[in-house]
C-alpha cells in the first residue's frame, strides 16, 4: 500500500524556482509556456494499519508547511 | 547569566554563537538536540546552519527534535529565545514565531554584509540601542525570504513586532535594499510576548572588529542588561 503526496507552493506565495524554470524553458525554445511551479512529490510505503487521518496529520505537520504550501494526498490500496 | 546554544545535526554557527556569548559576558554551554531539558538557562540560542541538511524544508525536521519541546516550555515560562538564520527558520516551523522563510527571490545563496534598521526597542533584544539605528550585519542564507499572510503582517506591524528591516546605508527600507524578497523588508520579528526573537542576519559574526563589524554586540548587550535587571528584581 502506498501513499503519494504532492506538495506545491501556495498560489499566493512567490515561487522563485518556478519562475527560474519558466525562464529556462523559454531559453530552451518554448516561449509559449506561461508559468512553471516547482513542488515536491513524496511517496510513502504503508503497511495498511495507518488511518487516512493519521497520514493527513503527517502531511499537515511535517511534509508541508501550511503557511507557504498546499498538499494533495492520494492513497493507493 | 547562563546561555545555552542548541546543537542540531547540521548546525554550523554553534561555535560562533558560543564565542560571541562568552565575549559579551555570558556563561555559555551547548545542549545537544536529543536532550529533553533546557532548565537553568536564561537565554536559549538556536544557531544557524543546515539542521538535517535542510531536508524537506529548512527547519522542518529540527523542530521535532526532543529539545524543542523543552524550548517551547521555557519560552512559555518567559525564558529568552534567540533564533539566528536556521534558528529563525526552526522557530517559524515550530510555531513559536508566525510566518515562514522561503527561497531567496533571486535563488542565490547570499553571503554579504547588509544594513538592517532597528524598528522597535521595547523588547529584550534591542533595548540597548535606538529605533532607527542602522546595524551592519552579515547575512548568509539561501532561504531567507520572509512570508506571512496579510493578517499576520498586520498584527506584526500593529504590535511593534517587526524588530529589524533591511535598509540601505541611509536607512531607507526600500525594494533596492531588500536582499531576498522578504515581505516588507523584514529581517527579524518577535512573538507577542516579546521573548522569542528570530532574525536572518548573524549578529554573532559581528562581535569582533576583525570580522568587519561589531554591530551585533548590541543584541547580546541588550539581552545581558535585561537579564541582569530581571535578576536584581
Amino acid at each position: 500500500m502506498k501513499a503519494q503526496v504532492i506538495v506545491m507552493p501556495k498560489r499566493s506565495v512567490l515561487d522563485p524556482q518556478g519562475a527560474a524554470v519558466r525562464e529556462a524553458i523559454h531559453h530552451h525554445g518554448l516561449p509559449s509556456v506561461k508559468a512553471a511551479r516547482v513542488g515536491k512529490f513524496i511517496e510513502l510505503e504503508l503497511d495498511g494499519t495507518e488511518t487516512e487521518a493519521q497520514i493527513h496529520e503527517v502531511c499537515r505537520d511535517l511534509l508541508s508547511n501550511p503557511v507557504m504550501e498546499d498538499y494533495e494526498l492520494k492513497v493507493q490500496k | 547569566m547562563k546561555a545555552a546554544v542548541i546543537r542540531f545535526p547540521g548546525s554550523n554557527c554553534d561555535q560562533d554563537c558560543h564565542l560571541a556569548l562568552r565575549e559579551t559576558g555570558f556563561e555559555a554551554s551547548y545542549i545537544w538536540h536529543k536532550e529533553t531539558s533546557v532548565a537553568g538557562h536564561d537565554l536559549i540560542v538556536l544557531p544557524g546552519g543546515f539542521s538535517y541538511g535542510d531536508y524537506l524544508r529548512a527547519g522542518a525536521i529540527a523542530r521535532f527534535s526532543p529539545v524543542m519541546q523543552a524550548v517551547k516550555e521555557a519560552a512559555a515560562a518567559g525564558a529568552l529565545v534567540l533564533g539566528i538564520c536556521n534558528g529563525f527558520q526552526i522557530l517559524c516551523e515550530a510555531g513559536l514565531l508566525p510566518g515562514a522563510l522561503i527561497r531567496n527571490r533571486d535563488l542565490h545563496f547570499l553571503c554579504e554584509h547588509r544594513h538592517v534598521r532597528v524598528e522597535d526597542i521595547a523588547n529584550p533584544f534591542l533595548n540597548a540601542t535606538w529605533t532607527g539605528t542602522l546595524l551592519r550585519l552579515p547575512i548568509a542564507h539561501g532561504e531567507g525570504s520572509y512570508v506571512a499572510d496579510a493578517e499576520t503582517l498586520r498584527q506584526l506591524n500593529v504590535g511593534g513586532r517587526i524588530l529589524l528591516r533591511y535598509a540601505d546605508g541611509l536607512g531607507a527600507a526600500n525594494e533596492a535594499a531588500n536582499p531576498n524578497g522578504a515581505a516588507e523588508n523584514i529581517a527579524g520579528i518577535c512573538n507577542a510576548a516579546r521573548n522569542v526573537f528570530g532574525l536572518m542576519p548573524h549578529p554573532e559574526r559581528a562581535c569582533d572588529a576583525r570580522l568587519g563589524s561589531t554591530d551585533g554586540r548590541v543584541i547580546f548587550d541588550s539581552i545581558r542588561t535585561v537579564l541582569r535587571t530581571r535578576r536584581a528584581a
